[in-house]
């Protein structure tokens, strides 16, 4: 499938994105973002601290890992501590006292994982309070309000959520209301200059809808564009041909960034799909389960194998847990009550997602991604046969073979 | 006869064995100064006393990991571990064969192991004649002499308790019998476990911990200290002296009595005393090492340690901290119960509940002037909405800052004695003591 001619950005747009280098077979691309708190080098993987944490790691322990932009959620700070004190603590930033970037999601998908708290309308998504019973309106200007308390660097706008599982008029419906929240957002955003608006394409899994909205949408001045509305209960299958879709109609010179999606296999076909930018609660809330992940795929370290095992979760790592430490006595550790467990699995964790983009990032500077795809998959799955067949796929719509 | 000489005999041979060394630089109403020498299997580590050693659960700090507990200033030279907590690993460490410090990740530290943790008390009627039960986890463990300096062959600690009797302290009022066996198997397990040590060249290069036991019975106290104090321990454990406040306040006529039959150049460590005013009450009993438990559990009630132990703070300070210190005994006059993960405990008067609403926009750190990570990075109103919201960072956060605080406390008491201002500190301290 030839990829369709990508849209030239609007001359006054912000840009933000530095292209470094590109895939000469594939769309995956290394760059560079310029944002309020430093540069951040893509495709980059960025770890979820919803309330203002990052579960159990210090801000000192997230930056010696190389993390240099992480998630809050404006849902969550927004009903506690509040965006008033937390401006007075000198935003998000000065809050939890993270140096780096800061990504706030808008509170959208909170409608999907809380549904049924919530209740949406034109004017917005009306939640109530699993706390206190109280209710609030997420209007898109409520949202953006709330974000520019908190200081981010980059905000989302309010996009109206759906399940990817859902069918027929709602997810039409779904699709142009987001579009006319855009641009409240974008009419509402107080700080333009120092925090950057990113719109959401939705859509659904129709390709129809979505590339309406991709239309559209491309025509607002905004730095960057994410993917949304996938990542939930659809098929491999699906998903993957609505980002391919997505990629070929956003713009190359502006960032696009797919929400929710943080399993390595995806991670690496959706960048050689043409995303540069990924969160997901995946690696810091399965290593809270006592899950390790690692190239083959992940050790359950609470697991009776474990216990006598005298290696690091991982040889080839340099994360802390790895360097000082043996499965065997985590696999101890796991079973006691001290919470000492879940951090030293969450270092690892993170540390395993940004070493991962790192790599890649090098394969493709250096001109080398297919064969580091290549091999990923050799080491994910063995055989290439036994490659799950949508990677496959969507590998080879790029020009990538796996054989 | 005989056979008393032949005991004797290898006893010196032990004894010389012992290579460390408790220097006194100085006793100041009781108070012992001083530097032990010649620690740890390379034997040229030291630590000054008086100290306390550092809390573990399962051979980790609590909450912290090798990157975050390294933050912390002060750290002591010897941790603590439980064998309670690992007692139930016992085969992996023996597969393992190199030793506890280094599965744990701690080859450079010291290490002591006790018996039971001090947090979690087990359930009394399970110690025979033959054998001590641990609770770990994953249940009970009996333990004869052989099956205990098996498990201590494959941990190789460089100090610890040995296997005893410390049930007679656990009812209110001791029966002298009850007293007397707790005295006579303490001292049959300790003569055991030497034995079995003298076969062993693995466990010639840990130190035993004699235990001195006997109840709230003078009598027996005394026997048992003067027992032990015979044998060719590294040192002496006191136990059954820990409680309430008020049951310790009540032993401690026993405990001076007990601590001079003890020979002045072997450390005395004590088990379950940790909070500050009790400390120096047992520093001035002849005390030497305590342990760090109660940081924890001020920690997992969302507390933070905020007392003062600057016994010579300039005039400014002075008031702008007595006007602080006020506030907090004023509000802190209702002593609450909190509950914890593992036992009901009382707030003290030694410290702050962040979960206070009047926290929630206080932008000062939990201590001026602490130079913690916590302190220095975060404050009071962090760590009041991560305990809101239940994020596991108000345990790591609260930890560290609780431990730098007490450690910094009993740094300030070897200041104290060397300078010989105690009284000073002793009287700050129960000033702040509710």
């Amino acid at each position: 499938m030839a990829a369709a001619v990508s849209p030239t950005s609007l001359e006054s747009a912000p840009r933000i994105m530095r292209l470094v280098a590109e895939c000469s077979r594939s769309r995956a691309r290394a760059g560079e973002l310029r944002l309020p708190h430093g540069p951040v080098a893509t495709p980059v993987f960025m770890p979820v601290g919803t309330q203002a944490t990052m579960k159990g790691i210090t801000a000192e322990q997230l930056d010696a890992l190389g993390c240099r932009i992480c998630l809050g959620n404006t849902y969550h700070l927004g009903l506690r501590p509040g965006p008033e004190l937390i401006q007075k603590a000198h935003g998000l930033h000065g809050f939890m006292n993270w140096p780096h970037n800061l990504l706030t999601d808008s509170g959208g998908f909170q409608m999907v994982s809380l549904v049924s708290l919530s209740e949406v309308t034109e004017e917005g998504v009306r939640f109530r309070s699993p706390y206190d019973g109280d209710e609030t309106l997420l209007s898109p200007e409520k949202s953006v309000e709330i974000q520019n308390a908190l200081g981010s660097d980059i905000i989302m706008q309010l996009d109206d959520v759906v399940s990817s599982t859902v069918t027929g008029p709602r997810v039409e419906e779904a699709m142009y209301r987001s579009i006319r929240w855009l641009d409240r957002c974008i009419a509402a955003h107080r700080r333009p200059d120092k925090q950057n608006l990113f719109a959401i394409i939705q859509g659904g899994l129709d390709a129809d809808l979505r590339a309406t909205c991709l239309e559209e949408m491309t025509k607002r001045d905004v730095p960057g564009f994410a993917i949304g509305g996938l990542s939930g209960g659809e098929s491999k299958g699906q998903f993957w041909r609505m980002v391919a879709l997505s990629t070929s109609r956003l713009p190359k010179d502006k960032p696009r960034y797919l929400m929710g999606v943080g399993y390595a296999t995806d991670l690496v076909v959706c960048v050689a799909l043409g995303c540069d930018m990924f969160d997901c609660v995946f690696p810091t809330r399965t290593a809270r389960f006592g899950s390790a992940l690692v190239p083959t795929g992940n050790l359950q370290l609470k697991k009776q194998q474990y216990e006598k095992d005298f290696l690091p979760i991982d040889s080839d790592c340099a994360c802390p847990t790895c360097q000082k430490h043996s499965r065997a006595f985590l696999h101890a550790l796991l079973h006691s009550d001290n919470t000492a467990a879940l951090h030293h699995l969450t270092v690892h964790n993170i540390a395993y997602q940004l070493q991962l983009m790192s790599a890649m990032r090098a394969s493709i500077v250096e001109k080398r991604f297919p064969d580091f795809v290549r091999d990923f998959m050799g080491t994910m799955y063995g055989d290439p046969t036994l490659c799950p067949t949508w990677a496959t796929e969507a590998l080879a719509s790029v020009g990538i073979t796996l054989s | 006869m005989e056979l008393l000489n032949l005991l004797f005999f290898s006893y010196q041979d032990l004894e010389e064995s012992l290579r460390m060394k408790l220097n006194l630089t100085k006793v100041v109403n009781g108070c012992r100064l001083g530097k032990i020498k010649s620690l740890g299997k390379t034997g040229d580590r030291t630590m000054d006393i008086p100290a306390c050693l550092l809390y573990t659960k399962t051979g980790c700090a609590p909450h912290l990991t090798h990157q975050t507990l390294h933050t912390i200033h002060g750290l002591p030279a010897m941790a603590q571990l439980t064998l309670s907590s690992l007692a139930e690993h016992h085969e992996v460490l023996a597969e393992y064969k190199e030793g506890i410090g280094k599965f744990i990740g701690m080859p450079e530290s010291l290490l002591y192991c006790s018996l039971h943790d001090p947090v979690s008390p087990c359930p009394a009627g399970y110690v025979t004649n033959k054998s001590v039960s641990v609770w770990g986890l994953g249940g009970r463990v009996e333990m004869t002499a052989s099956k205990f300096m098996a498990i201590q062959q494959a941990l190789q600690p460089d100090w610890f308790q040995c296997l005893s009797d410390g049930e007679a302290s656990f009812e209110e009022a001791t029966s002298i019998r009850r007293a007397r066996k707790s005295v006579d198997r303490s001292l049959l397990f300790l003569d055991n476990c030497l034995r079995l040590q003298e076969e062993s060249e693995v466990l010639q290069k840990s130190t035993i911990i004699g235990v001195i036991e006997g109840g709230d019975v003078m009598e027996e106290r005394l026997r048992s200290a003067r027992e032990t104090a015979k044998r060719p321990v590294g040192g002496f454990l006191l136990d059954g002296f820990q409680g309430n406040p008020a049951t310790l306040e009540t032993r401690l006529y026993l405990l001076s009595s007990v601590t001079a039959e003890l020979p002045e150049d072997k450390p005395r460590l004590i088990c379950g005393v940790s909070r500050p005013d009790e400390v120096l009450e047992c520093i001035e009993r002849g005390v030497d090492l305590f342990e760090s438990f109660f940081p924890y559990q001020v920690t997992e009630r969302g507390c933070a340690l905020t007392f003062s132990f600057d016994y010579q703070p300039n005039p400014e300070e002075t008031l702008l901290q007595q006007n602080g210190t006020q506030e907090e005994i004023k509000y802190v006059a209702h002593a609450k119960k909190i509950k914890t993960t593992s036992y009901n405990q009382e707030m003290t008067s030694f410290e702050i509940n962040l979960k206070e609403k009047k926290y929630q926009e206080d932008f000062d750190p939990l201590v001026r002037g602490c130079s913690c990570y916590c302190c220095k990075n975060h404050t009071r109103a962090y760590i009041h909405h991560l305990l809101v919201t239940n994020e596991l960072l108000a345990g790591v956060l609260l930890m560290m800052h609780n431990f730098e605080h007490y450690f910094g406390f009993f740094h300030s008491i070897r200041e104290a004695l060397k300078s010989d201002r105690l009284a000073q500190l002793k009287e700050l301290i129960r000033r702040q003591a509710s």
